[in-house]
Formats: structure tokens, sequence, C-alpha cells
């Protein structure tokens, strides 16, 4: 019996604490910096494409979802840095695991996730996104934690990127990252 | 009628319509308080604060397709929540809330309830009891299983806690040597409220009551998970309304008999008497939510158990010391 009082004490308790849910439109919980979200492609800073258009991210991909058509670059039609580059690139995230492998697949950086995660579409085509789509800045940023001090691989990628004057196919002016 | 014929039926319109409001605004309480139980929230995205959750969820029932399923009886599948609506308000109108009154600015006096009767809490039992017909005509014409099973879940339940239910108030009855509701209010404005000597009346009352009025912990007929959601499976829209408009309504009319029954009903000081039937009314309610947020649904031999060898027994002695007491004095 003093069990059952109990019970109705701790209920009555909660009553009146405050609720500790996340109202989530008006609030948006930050994600981790390593968050796996909306792809991104990346250009160098002299503008050029980082994607040579290699199809190595198709190919590492489980869900097929992404369709890369390269092209030759010519002296006047000069588009990424390396001797092709992507004509067409497409992902289509309605089928898009956000797995991450075309990330660790691309031998230049030049896509890797993002971190927004509200990408609901009314129709499937409008879920395809095209290359240059996959190139702006997305247009709602999902805000982002600031990176985590304990997150020693990431530290120490920085470290060792800093310790050399790294001359990568990423970075063909030779700058360091 | 005591008022005449014209003027109850004005009251009797403005009764259902309150009714109705005050029941759609139970669902949004419910609901908010239910979420604070689980610190969470509740609905609070239509309108300021989910104030018009109730109409939101008024407009997708009504939006709903009206069907039938193949294997039901038509005739009996649609009359079935009629009958537990209008139990449901039928029984509400005895109860009183207070006495004579004048409209302000009219001269026109009315009384504040409907009709009494000195048979009036037979009356409230009877039609309680005639409102599980609704229940069980509804699951059994439904043609489903988990419909069928519903149903005489809310049979079972009925017949083993109207007995405990009838037997904690007949020692109300014995006190106040009356069946009618404002002989029963007057008679604890003379002495005093009867849940100090009915305490234990009071106590197989309200257990009894939660049961009568399938609300959880016993809300068993339309346990889902066990029976998808008992009679009501094969109802939608408005129907399947009706039938939680019924249900709640109910839940409604016996914090109302509580409240007159133990707690002096429209009396108190300060106050005017329909604003302390509606605080009395409202403490039943919330004892009913707060029950919800806390206990998990009993099993049903746990049901009949408690119904048979612990209410009854109780309700039984509570009555029979009652008689002995009132005899001897």
């Amino acid at each position: 019996m003093l069990d059952q009082v109990k019970g109705f004490s701790v209920t009555l308790r909660h009553l009146f604490r405050k609720p500790v849910t996340q109202q989530y439109p008006e609030y948006r919980r930050p994600v981790y910096p390593r968050f796996r979200g909306r792809h991104q492609l990346h250009r160098h800073e002299n503008g050029l494409e980082k994607c040579v258009g290699c199809s190595l991210c198709a190919a590492a991909c489980p869900s097929d979802c992404i369709r890369v058509v390269p092209a030759e670059n010519t002296p006047d039609n000069r588009v990424s840095a390396g001797e092709r580059y992507a004509r067409i690139y497409e992902i289509n995230m309605a089928r898009c695991i956000f797995c991450g492998y075309c990330e660790l697949a691309c031998p230049f950086d030049a896509i890797t996730l993002g971190n927004d995660f509200e990408l609901s579409e009314i129709s499937r085509e409008a879920l395809v996104y095209t290359k240059d789509m996959l190139l702006d800045k997305p247009i709602r940023r999902t805000p982002s934690k600031a990176i985590d001090p304990y997150d020693v691989p990431v530290q120490e990628m920085e470290r060792v990127l800093g310790m050399y004057d790294v001359v990568t196919a990423t970075n063909p002016e030779g700058a360091p990252e | 009628m005591v008022d005449g014929v014209f003027i109850t039926l004005v009251k009797g319109l403005v009764l259902v319509n309150l009714l109705m409001g005050f029941f759609a605004i139970m669902t949004l309480i419910e609901r908010k308080l239910i979420g604070r139980f689980q610190v969470r929230y509740g609905p609070n995205r239509v309108g300021p604060y989910g104030l018009l959750q109730p109409i939101a969820d008024l407009g997708k029932l009504l939006r709903k397709e009206s069907m039938i399923p193949a294997g039901a009886r038509p005739r009996l599948y649609l009359l079935a929540p009629f009958v537990s609506l209008f139990c449901a308000i039928g029984a509400f109108g005895l109860i009183p809330f207070g006495d004579r009154a004048e409209i302000p600015g009219t001269g026109v006096h009315v009384h504040l309830y409907m009709a009494d009767s000195n048979v009036a809490l037979l009356f409230v039992a009877a039609l309680g009891s005639l409102g599980f017909y609704g229940l069980m005509i509804g699951g059994w014409a439904s043609g489903s299983k988990y419909a069928l099973l519903g149903g005489m879940r809310a049979i079972a339940q009925l017949v083993s806690y109207e007995v405990a239910f009838t037997l904690s108030v007949i020692g109300v009855v014995i006190q106040a040597r009356s069946l009618s509701f404002l002989d029963i209010v007057h008679a604890q404005d003379r002495s005093v409220w009867y849940i100090v000597p009915q305490f234990l009346g009071f106590l197989t009352f309200g257990v009894a009551a939660v049961a009568e009025s399938n609300r959880p912990p016993f809300d068993l007929p339309e346990a889902d998970g066990e029976v998808v959601a008992g009679y009501h499976t094969e109802y939608g829209g408005l129907r399947f309304a009706m039938f939680a408009n019924a249900e709640f309504i109910n839940a409604i009319t016996l914090s109302a008999l509580g409240a007159v029954l133990f707690l002096g009903g429209p009396a108190g000081p300060i106050l005017p008497g329909p604003v302390w039937m509606l605080l009395k009314l409202g403490l039943f309610l919330f004892v009913f939510i707060w029950l919800r947020a806390t206990v998990p649904r009993v099993r049903f031999d746990q049901l009949m158990t408690l119904g048979w060898k612990v209410l009854l027994p109780l309700a039984t002695l509570n009555l029979l010391v009652t008689a002995a007491v009132v005899v001897y004095n």
C-alpha cells in the first residue's frame, strides 16, 4: 500500500518538472561535427573543381546512388584540376544511406558529407541532386557543434597536416591545406 | 420538469452544449496533463498553447471516410454509438449544480438541474449500465473478433463492478434516507460531507467508478496491444468519436456523482454552487488522469479478483456497518 502511494508521488513530482522536450522547428539541436548529412562538392581556392570524374565514389557507393559522367578538360574549358572533370555528377538522395563511403573513396577530398539533414521534398525527382546543387552551399544550414576538444582523430590530423608542407593533388599550388 | 416545458428544453440544449464543450476542453487538458506527467509538453502546435487541438481533432474525424465493414450487421453497427452517447448524456441531466437561481437581470428563476427524481441515483446507475449495451452491440455487430472480445470484456467488467459500485453508494443512500440527489446534498449540508463517515464506501466507489468508465488502469475493453481497440476497433470518424465522447462523458458523470454523493455537491463557502461543483468534478477528473499516468493496465484476472474478492466484500462491509449504525441510532 505504501508502494502505491510512492508511485503516485513520483508521477506527481514529474508533473511539476520542466519538460525535457526540445521544440524542434524553433530549436535546432546542433549536430556533432562528424554528423553525416547532405553531401558537398568542393572547389579549390582558385575556383577549379576538386572532382576529376574518376567515379570511385560511385563504385564505393553501396546503394548505387551516385552517377558520374566524366569529360576531358580542354585548355579553353578547364573545369577541374585533373585531366578530366565530372560533366554530370548526380546523387539520388532518395537512395543515399549517408554511409560516407564516397567521402572515404575520394582521392581528392572532392566530396564530403555535410551536416544538413532536412532534405524532404514532395517529389522523388526533386531528390536527385545535380552537380550545381552539390557545389552550392546548402540553403538551410544545420547548426553544428564546435569541434570536440576530445575528438582525437580530427585534432591529430590537423596537427599532422600543420607540421608538413603537404603537397598533394588536392592542392596543386603546393600550399599547405 | 421543474421549470415547465420551454425552460427545460432550453436548459437541456444549454446543458448538452456545455457538456460537449467541457468534453472538448477536457480532452485537451487530459493530453496536456499526461504530457506533463511524462515530462513533455503535450499538444502545443494548433493555436496558442495548443488550445485549438480539439477543433483540429474534430476536423480530422469529420473528414474521415464513413464505412461499414463487410462482415458487420449494418443497422446494429450504426445504432451502437448512439446508444452509448444517448445514455451517457442522459445520465448527466440529473446532476444538480445548485438549487434555484435567478438569471441575472431578468427575474427568471431556474433550477440548476434538469430534473430531480426520488430514484435519481437508481436512474443514473441504470442509464450507465444501459450505455454498456452500446459497447456490446457495437462489438458484436462489427463482425470482428477483436471487437467482439472487447465488447465481451466490457460486459464482464460491468457485471463485476456494477455490484460493488451500487453497494458502495447504498451506504450514502442509507445515511441520507433518499435516492434523490437534492436530498442527498441537503442531508450533507445538515451534517458532514459523506466522505468522512463513508470513507470506505468512497474508496470502493472510486475504484469501481474508474472501472465503470473504462478508464485506465481498467481500460481492458479497449486495451490496445491485447484486443487492438476493443469494441470500437471497426469504427472510424465520427462514430468512433461518439464512442470516445460517451466514454469521457461517463467519466464526467461519475466524477459528478462522486462530488454529489461524497463531497457535498454544489455546497461550499463563498463561491457559487456551480463553481464548487465544477471544482469538485475537476478534482475527480484530475485523479482519473493521475491514475492513468501512474498505474499500468491490470490483467484481466487481476481485474476480476479486485472486483469480486476485494471491492465486493469491502463494499458489503461498509453497507452492513452503515445500516447497523443507522438502525442502532
